[in-house]
């Protein structure tokens, strides 16, 4: 059994990737190439799916020699359907639909956030976790209940990845911006007021983006406070959602997953609250943190294992696919 | 004066206690070691006098809710009346489907008059509502309450609630958040109902990742 796998390929935004995770969970293979956009600019969505149409035989064979795996052995290719940018998502759809239909193997469809989450509680161990997801795509925190995993908190409006990369690509670092943010917030020492919004257990990050993107054109203050600011303030917000939602659940293991997760300041708070409630605290390897091919290829391991499936006639692609409207057959409450 | 811990929440510690010979309750908002100290004290200051001030307003609105008996502003802490009950969140998973929906009316109808009296409470969840012997709700918990007028954030309001039905309560979300509006509209009058119903909709299509039409609603 431990031969038979299952290759994954990631699309979404920026990332294309590709990997092949056996059917026990061994990561074999991932590989990647990520479309930087020009200084000063954002995700272009068809500059990103043509440089993901340039890259991918590259990134496909290279993970397929890395794997060291014959095709025969390729019980299954899954991709990410959604949710994510149209033109980069069909990109890689039209990869999967190849291979699979190639090699005669079922089509497996993944749900990006899912994906991220899946990977995150196979690299960790946890068991039952309430998860905090952050990313250029999601800021929600999710635990798992009948069937589903259920949004207990998210954010209103832009997520916290998005928060950190607009902010950062204005104050004129490279997109994405999260560890140029990162590094030049430790260099911060004041703090400049910013707005901080709580609402229940969501929170709000548009205000705040306006204030700081106010406050660097202002040209009043010094880059790497405001850096350290914006985080401070943004994190904070999030931290206490996290906090709220976990002595509502009452979960004992809390888990931190997403792009953004890598952040070192993130992960100190969030720690610092599951020790306060004497939950066991995870954080996502840095390596499988950003979006990769193996998010899709484990998920794809899971959901192939309980026969999901999709024909290719049918395996559109879902830019606005909600996480909580995705049945997860393989996990038991 | 003797403490026992309760509950350890997000915003503050719970302590039952006792003043003048009867129990209390201390609500007391501890330092946050995650937080920089700058926004942990504004934090703190502004939630405290908030919250005993809304508590107040909202006994006047006609809400039931704890009395506050002392502030202290120096230690963080409310010292207010103890409330003998079980969480709303408890009984929702654990009594008669019933009954469960008329509290939900109920509720519905103690957030209309909150709304009413322009007072938001800002964190509506079923741990935030205490239910006692004699079927009484009582509303706790005003650390992220304000005053509007705004019918966008009495909407939110009703949508943080929503989603916590959805996402906890999820086996009778739908019944019980039904209950919760119809109390709202019989406390609110239908012209307003209507705006703020409106609104809730907007909000939850506002969200990320939302195919419009699937958004579950009435």
């Amino acid at each position: 059994m431990g031969l038979k796998a299952c290759l994954g390929v990631e699309s979404t935004a920026h990332t294309f990737g590709v990997s092949i995770v056996t059917l026990d969970g061994k990561i074999l293979s991932d590989e990647k190439a990520v479309y930087k956009p020009p200084m000063g600019r954002g995700i272009h969505p068809r500059e990103s799916a043509q440089h993901h149409t340039k890259t991918a035989p590259t990134i496909l064979q290279k993970a397929i020699e890395k794997a060291k795996i014959k095709p025969k052995n390729i019980v299954a290719v899954a991709f990410s359907q959604g949710p994510g940018l149209g033109p980069c998502l069909r990109t890689g759809a039209t990869v999967a639909r190849a291979l699979a239909s190639y090699l005669k193997v079922p089509l497996i469809p993944v749900h990006h956030a899912i994906g991220h989450i899946e990977l995150a509680i196979l690299t960790t161990g946890a068991k039952d976790p309430l998860v905090v997801l952050v990313s250029g795509g999601h800021t929600c925190i999710v635990a798992f209940a009948g069937g589903r995993w259920r949004v207990f908190g998210e954010t209103e409006d832009i997520t916290l990845g998005n928060l950190i990369d607009t902010y950062g690509r204005e104050a004129g670092y490279p997109t994405p911006s999260g560890s140029a943010v990162e590094a030049d917030a430790k260099k911060g020492k004041k703090f400049i007021d910013l707005p901080l919004t709580i609402k229940g257990n969501n929170v709000s990050y548009s205000g705040l983006l306006t204030a700081a993107l106010n406050k660097l054109k202002g040209g009043k203050w010094r880059r790497e406070d405001l850096s350290y600011s914006l985080q401070e303030a943004a994190f904070t917000a999030l931290a206490e959602t996290a906090e709220r939602v976990l002595a509502f659940t009452e979960k004992d293991e809390l888990l931190l997953a997403g792009g953004v997760a890598a952040n070192r300041r993130l992960q100190e708070m969030l720690k610092a609250i599951a020790e306060e409630h004497k939950a066991r605290f995870f954080v996502v390897p840095r390596e499988y943190s950003g979006d990769c091919g193996a998010q899709i290829a484990w998920t794809g391991v899971l959901a192939y294992k309980h026969k999901v499936k999709v024909s290719i006639e049918k395996s559109f692609v879902k830019p606005k696919w909600r996480l909580d409207m995705v049945p997860i057959p393989w996990r038991k409450t | 004066m003797w403490m026992r811990l309760l509950r350890k929440g997000a915003e503050a510690n719970i302590y039952l206690s006792t003043l003048i010979g009867r129990r209390v309750i201390v609500k007391k908002r501890i330092r946050k070691r995650y937080r920089i100290r700058e926004i942990d004290k504004k934090l703190r200051d502004y939630r405290t006098v908030h919250e005993a001030q809304l508590l107040h307003q909202a006994k006047k609105a006609g809400v039931p809710t704890p009395t506050v008996y002392l502030v202290d502003r120096e230690k963080f802490e409310v010292v207010m009346e103890y409330v003998e009950g079980v969480r709303l969140k408890d009984y929702l998973e654990n009594g008669s489907l019933e009954k469960a929906l008329k509290l939900c009316f109920q509720l519905g109808k103690l957030i209309g008059k909150l709304h009413l009296k322009g007072i938001v409470h800002g964190d509506l969840t079923t741990s935030n509502i205490i239910l006692t012997k004699d079927w009484k709700m009582f509303m706790v918990d005003f650390g992220l309450g304000f005053y509007s007028k705004e019918v966008e954030d009495y909407g939110v309001d009703l949508y943080l609630l929503k989603q916590v039905f959805e996402s906890f309560h999820y086996k009778i979300a739908r019944k019980c958040f039904n209950h919760v509006l119809e109390g709202y509209r019989k406390t609110v009058g239908e012209e307003k109902f209507r705006e703020v119903e409106k609104k809730i909709r907007e909000i939850g299509v506002r969200g990320r990742y939302i195919p419009s039409e699937k958004r579950f609603h009435r």
